[in-house]
């Protein structure tokens, strides 16, 4: 359980940051709740570990009809926060990542970038339509969510690009939202976890644990889960998770349709 | 590459040299001999390396040495002070929180931040803040109600 010898420096703000992730094969750090267990298992060996953990974008603020949650705000903090109404699918997932321990140190951005096929908060950032802010030594874009997950464990972040701000639109008034998922007992991952907002006139659902990356319905969720892509392992097979994506995503519009006032 | 670090354990300064990979949970036990940290996974599961990090749990098996820099840290040895016992540790002798013992540091101290946070917790609220913790001698039962007893007294 030690991980590969590596070199450790701590960046003192993004552009030392930046600088030091030119080197080929550094990785940032954040809240190491999913990097130091793959460096652990050494299937990551990082030359240099860089930890941005102390720059300052934590903190959550809602500002121009969006929120704006700094990639370094963990889970605690979520928990802890009182967000707008209509974005209560944010709460409800970041009470049941992980547990207590990495709640009080994994990030937000940490696990966007991380880009594990089960992850839970990205379903629920795909389904409130996330952007994100990524700076680069070439400057800032601003980019959907959805582009930036296009695999498993595989983001379209180059190495000298940091998150910087993940930017949750305010949903309309009347609006409600929620997470609901399966997960495999022990390790508290997703079979299937499907995130809904339910938006007068409109409704979207997110999934998340069934295939290369979380992705976002497209059309009925009957029509669209019965035509989606969807994987099956040794917990649970193909047909399975398709019934219990279905069961799931049903769960999360029912409650995120009652949060909605209908 | 070994380089000296300087932490803040039980509210001493204490200095040692470590290599960069080295994590929080091998700085304790085998660099300043507190081994009441214990390691009883190689996957970030069981929780029994535990300690406060400027009062929050985490597990030390999952924190570089270096990223606890200039941090308070909190092991079991140094939850009281001169010899006496947190009032979760009476309540672990009082309610049979304890069969074995090897998670019980991690719990213990995975309870406090719990009791900081909430001080007359529920049980579903304990239970949910202990899913982080492995007993194998499935001594779940006894272990909340030592951290419920100790609710409101600490």
């Amino acid at each position: 359980m030690i991980p590969a010898a590596t070199r450790y420096e701590r960046a003192t703000d993004v552009e030392h940051a930046l600088e030091l992730l030119g080197e080929p094969d550094a990785k940032a750090i954040a809240g190491g709740q999913s990097l130091i267990p793959v460096m652990k298992l050494r299937i990551a060996r990082p030359s240099l570990v860089v930890d941005i953990s102390r720059l300052e974008l934590r903190g959550i603020e809602e500002r121009d009809g969006a929120l704006h949650v700094g990639p370094l705000t963990t889970w605690a903090d979520l928990v802890d926060a009182e967000l707008p109404v209509g974005l209560e699918a944010i709460t409800e997932c970041a009470r049941e990542v992980g547990d207590l321990q990495v709640r009080n140190l994994g990030t937000i951005g940490g696990s966007i970038v991380h880009a594990d096929p089960a992850s839970d908060m990205p379903a629920v950032l795909l389904a409130l339509g996330a952007r994100l802010a990524i700076r680069s030594p070439e400057g800032v874009r601003d980019v959907a969510l959805a582009d930036v997950l296009v695999g498993p464990f595989t983001t379209a972040l180059g190495p000298q690009d940091l998150v910087t701000d993940v930017v949750v639109p305010t949903p309309a008034a009347g609006s409600g939202s929620a997470y609901a998922s399966v997960e495999h007992p022990a390790s508290g991952f997703a079979l299937v976890g499907a995130a809904a907002l339910a938006s007068p006139g409109d409704e979207t659902v997110a999934l998340t644990g069934v295939g290369a990356t979380p992705f976002v319905l497209d059309g009925d969720p009957r029509e669209a889960i019965a035509a989606a892509e969807i994987f099956g392992d040794r917990f649970a097979s193909e047909e399975y998770r398709r019934e219990l994506a279905l069961v799931v995503a049903e769960r999360a519009l029912e409650s995120a349709r009652a949060r909605s006032g209908r | 590459m070994s380089r000296a670090l300087q932490l803040v354990v039980n509210g001493e300064p204490r200095s040692l040299e470590i290599d960069d990979r080295t994590l929080l949970v091998h700085a304790l036990r085998d660099g300043l001999g507190l081994t009441g940290a214990h390691i009883g996974c190689d996957t970030s599961q069981c929780g029994a390396c535990s300690v406060l990090l400027d009062g929050r749990a985490v597990k030390s098996c999952t924190v570089l040495a270096r990223q606890a820099e200039d941090r308070q840290i909190t092991t079991i040895e140094g939850l009281a002070p001169d010899g006496d016992m947190h009032p979760l540790q009476k309540a672990f002798v009082e309610h049979h929180g304890l069969q074995c013992g090897f998670c019980t540091p991690g719990v213990i101290l995975t309870a406090a931040d719990l009791l900081s946070r909430d001080a007359a917790p529920s049980d579903d609220a304990i239970r949910h803040a202990l899913r982080g913790n492995l007993c194998r001698c499935t001594g779940y039962q006894g272990i909340v109600e030592s951290i419920r007893a100790a609710g409101g007294s600490s």
